[in-house]
């Protein structure tokens, strides 16, 4: 794959390429930078990069005033429930869609997938008031059952694309030699799909954290994640931009290291396997 | 071969998947139908009994609508041009040889996983501040007055930050198509001594084709549906109220079920057509 190329023209690749990264980048840099900054000299005019007077006091400001860590443990639960949910749900489905393939596979396939484009706003009402008459409105439950339902297309697709590429034949020993169902799928199957099934949740588990429809719309003080955390801080206050990137940092640092992780599912998973 | 057992078998095991999906589509959305042909205003007076199409009539004969078609397109059509012209150029270069090459990779697909609501805000307030944001201290220094960016150009700033949310996904899902293509023929090419503009257009361009559809057509169905970028900014002032956000608005702010269901079902049909394309897409990969 390297194509040979003169060092100069190496050369220049990466500065190009190194200049828009970091332009690109710069957002979040600036973010996580001015998170510990004073919040006086957050303002400063012209802009202080690095030497300014370091302070992690934003950090416990915004703690103790808004109560960071029941957020971040309703992100966690609602975005890993919904995950793992979702999970049990769709690897049997996944499974039986990839290896007992029938005529109507790739039609229900498609109508799984149809499900994901239904616009949200478009059932907002009826889901909302679905969520008061049996007491979800404002409950990690009820966020855990809704984001689960918006990913499961995806999650089911993601194994879908994954199982299809472990090779029948091996299965097929496995029935030769006698094993029962379960044990096919427990002994035989699960270890070699493990990576697949990694890879889905990783990306789910971002997709359900970054989620601001439902989250916003169904939630309150109670069961808030951090994307509502954030946007409590959408009126201006005086000085507040330490703070805001302060919360902003801790509310983007966890789900962006899992992202690095996860760059290559990212095309798999957003794509429905349409690019590899 | 399967055998009759395990059909049945499968079968169970893909029931509570069907159950589960067929029931987060059929029930909502009927509810919604149902909704969109009632005058229903659950803080004034409740159901007030059936209207006909009256709803439909009126969502898009109300003074708000064309003004959110116009947001709508703006948003879309900015957001989509913005992302797959850069998107390609920018995944182009990252397929050049260079140093670094993982990381420049990481630091260009980081705000994809930065969540709406953060992204939206820092960059109204800590660059598109008109005080003291960063871009206004910009202006300031080359003698411009800053731009009252939320306000004055309130739809190119939305774009702005929803560009630099969707960016970096076209230009993974772009690059990844790139490094497909076989650079066997690239090296030919340029052997031939094909001059670089007739490189991308006759070999390039084409190889994309297919990502940059797909790149366009999720890409719509997300923009359609944009919300928490105007929520936290805007609130849907200085005309960037977009369609979905009209019908939030008139769902739950000023609680007009009825009119508000029967946008809700333009946006279903609209989001369908474009639904179409893409599963056509998708479908024909999956036979092969």
């Amino acid at each position: 794959m390297a194509r040979a190329v003169t060092p100069r023209r190496r050369l220049i690749n990466t500065i190009l390429a190194w200049s828009i990264g970091l332009l690109i980048f710069f957002p979040i840099l600036w973010t996580i930078l001015t998170s510990f900054k004073p919040e006086g000299q957050a303002i400063a005019d012209p802009p202080l990069f690095l030497f300014f007077d370091w302070t992690l006091e934003n950090y416990a400001i915004v703690q103790e005033r808004s109560n960071y860590a029941r957020y971040l443990t309703n992100s966690i639960i609602i975005s890993v429930g919904s995950t793992l949910l979702g999970i049990l749900v769709a690897v049997p489905a996944a499974w039986s869609m990839a290896f007992v393939p029938s005529k109507r596979t790739k039609n229900i396939l498609m109508w799984m997938l149809s499900t994901k484009m239904l616009p949200a706003v478009g059932v907002l009402y009826p889901i909302y008031i679905l969520f008061i008459k049996m007491s979800l409105l404002d409950s990690r439950l009820g966020l855990v059952i809704v984001i689960m339902l918006i990913n499961l297309p995806i999650i089911i697709w993601m194994l879908y694309t994954y199982f299809k590429e472990i090779p029948a034949p091996i299965l097929e020993a496995a029935r030769m030699d006698g094993a029962s169902l379960r044990n096919e799928i427990l002994y035989v199957l699960t270890p070699m799909a493990i990576p697949g099934i990694a890879s889905t949740i990783l990306l789910n588990i971002i997709l359900a954290w970054n989620e601001a429809f439902w989250t916003l719309n169904l939630t309150a003080a109670k069961a808030g994640p951090l994307t509502a955390f954030i946007a409590s801080y959408s009126s201006p206050e005086g000085l507040f931009f330490a703070k805001l990137s302060a919360a902003s940092t801790m509310a983007i640092a966890p789900i962006l290291i899992l992202g690095w992780f996860s760059q290559k599912q990212l095309v798999r998973g957003l794509t429905f396997g349409a690019v590899k | 071969m399967a055998t009759q057992h395990s059909r049945s078998a499968a079968r169970m095991m893909m029931a509570p998947a069907v159950v589960l999906l067929l029931g987060w589509m059929l029930v909502p959305l009927c509810m919604t139908l149902y909704f969109s042909f009632k005058k229903y205003l659950p803080l004034r007076g409740g159901d007030l009994g059936w209207v006909g199409f009256d709803n439909y009539v009126r969502f898009v004969s109300s003074s708000s609508f064309w003004p959110s078609v116009y947001a709508t397109l703006i948003i879309v059509g900015g957001v989509l041009a913005i992302t797959v012209v850069l998107g390609v150029l920018l995944a182009i270069l990252l397929d050049q040889p260079m140093w670094g090459q993982g990381i420049v990779r990481m630091l260009v697909i980081a705000p994809f996983f930065v969540m709406p609501t953060v992204s939206s805000l820092v960059w109204k307030n800590m660059f598109m501040d008109p005080n003291y944001g960063l871009l206004a201290y910009l202006w300031r220094f080359f003698g411009a007055e800053p731009v009252q960016w939320m306000s004055q150009a309130s739809l190119p700033s939305i774009v702005m930050i929803v560009s630099w949310q969707w960016l970096p996904f076209a230009t993974l899902i772009l690059l990844t198509a790139i490094q497909s293509l076989d650079s066997e023929q690239l090296e030919a090419s340029e052997m031939d001594g094909a001059p670089v503009i007739s490189r991308f257009w006759h070999i390039i361009l084409p190889h994309l084709s297919r990502a940059i559809t797909v790149v366009i057509l999720i890409q719509t169905i997300f923009l359609l549906s944009i919300f928490a970028e105007i929520f936290v900014t805007t609130g849907g002032a200085f005309g960037t109220k977009t369609l979905s956000y009209l019908i939030f608005q008139r769902v739950l702010e000023s609680q007009n079920v009825g009119l508000g269901s029967a946008g809700g079902v333009y946006a279903i049909i609209l989001a369908n057509i474009v639904a179409i394309f893409l599963m056509r897409i998708v479908g024909k990969n999956l036979d092969n």
